[in-house]
């Protein structure tokens, strides 16, 4: 595995219009990401009071929670959810220092960077594997 | 010249606006979205006032930056991270003077809808509230009243346009024939910074 993060691991966050979305795709990656002691992941899905949207912060509550100093992967379904990590990370102090939009399909890439970041991977290598997910092609 | 009170004074007459014409922005935003746009600029508006009622910072520029923050933390819609960005941009750029000419505001904003059509990848012709904010920074050299004509004209001319961004692109020519909900809150902007300016 590419980088050595110190015994420190990066961090996922899954961020989805959808609580459901976002908390089911968690609970898959973990599962995919077999047994082991995994690297923290945390959802990040919908609006603080219920209902379908992008909570700001959910985002910077999720990402805090999962940042060890090794850096935090956010992933990100669409529309909203993708606009507010950008306006988020381009401000200092809203988001961990060390934490990056990764461009990556929501699930798959979700699988990828949790099994990436559990093997100790550290964020370029957790961000290559994510992306890379988007060339696993179905048919 | 134009203080950090005026500048609160605008944000609360754009809430105001919103706050009016929120059904007319969920309309136009069912047609061709996801029917939320007033609903959040609304909740987004109404927090941004609140919070300058409550504490206002003292310069044009940290009234601005503070209102784009508030409404990233608060819309929950894409609405929220573009005007957020517009106006926190537009914030920065006006840095801690404590008052600011109308070819001052006009960079400033010029400044923040770069920054949105950064964050959002899109261009004038797109569909979106660029076809409103573009040509509105642009008249704002000359006039306030010029800004909030350009922009009623941008929203307007979005109506033949086919969606490029956003959800509405999924919806391909069946955008045609729509106002863009973006462009037309866009609009709103500059409408109460007339109001306010003229006041």
């Amino acid at each position: 595995m590419s980088g050595d993060t110190g015994g420190k691991r990066v961090g996922i966050v899954l961020v989805s219009h959808s609580a459901d979305v976002a908390s089911a795709v968690a609970e898959l990656a973990r599962g995919l990401a077999g047994g082991g002691d995994l690297a923290p992941v945390a959802a990040a899905g919908g609006l603080p009071g219920g209902g379908l949207g992008t909570s700001a912060e959910l985002i910077a509550g999720a990402a805090r929670a999962v940042d060890t100093g090794a850096g935090v992967a956010l992933l990100v379904d669409l529309g909203s959810a993708v606009l507010t990590v950008k306006a988020l990370l381009a401000e200092d102090d809203e988001l961990p220092e060390g934490a990056r939009l990764v461009d990556a399909p929501f699930v798959e890439g979700a699988v990828a960077a949790l099994v990436t970041a559990s093997a100790g991977g550290d964020l370029d290598a957790v961000a290559s594997a994510a992306s890379e997910a988007y060339a696993y092609r179905k048919e | 010249m134009y203080d950090g009170d005026f500048a609160v004074r605008w944000m609360a007459a754009v809430a105001v606006a919103v706050d009016r014409e929120a059904g007319r922005l969920t309309e136009l935003d069912s047609a061709i979205g996801d029917a939320d746009h007033g609903a959040n600029l609304r909740r987004g508006f109404t927090a941004v006032a609140e919070a300058l009622a409550k504490e206002p910072p003292a310069t044009p520029g940290g009234v601005l930056a503070a209102a784009g923050r508030r409404l990233i933390s608060t819309v929950g819609g894409a609405s929220g991270p573009l005007y957020g960005t517009l106006l926190r941009r537009a914030g920065k750029e006006l840095g801690e003077e404590p008052a600011v000419d109308r070819e001052g505001l006009a960079r400033a904003l010029a400044a923040g809808v770069a920054a949105v059509g950064r964050l959002g990848g899109a261009v004038v012709g797109d569909k979106t509230m660029l076809d409103a904010l573009t040509p509105a920074v642009a008249a704002l050299s000359e006039s306030f009243a010029a800004a909030r004509s350009a922009a009623e004209e941008g929203a307007r001319a979005t109506v033949p346009l086919r969606a490029r961004k956003g959800r509405a692109s999924y919806l391909g020519e069946r955008s045609i024939g729509h106002q863009d909900p973006g462009a037309t809150s866009s609009a709103l902007l500059f409408a109460a910074l007339e109001e306010v300016a003229e006041a």
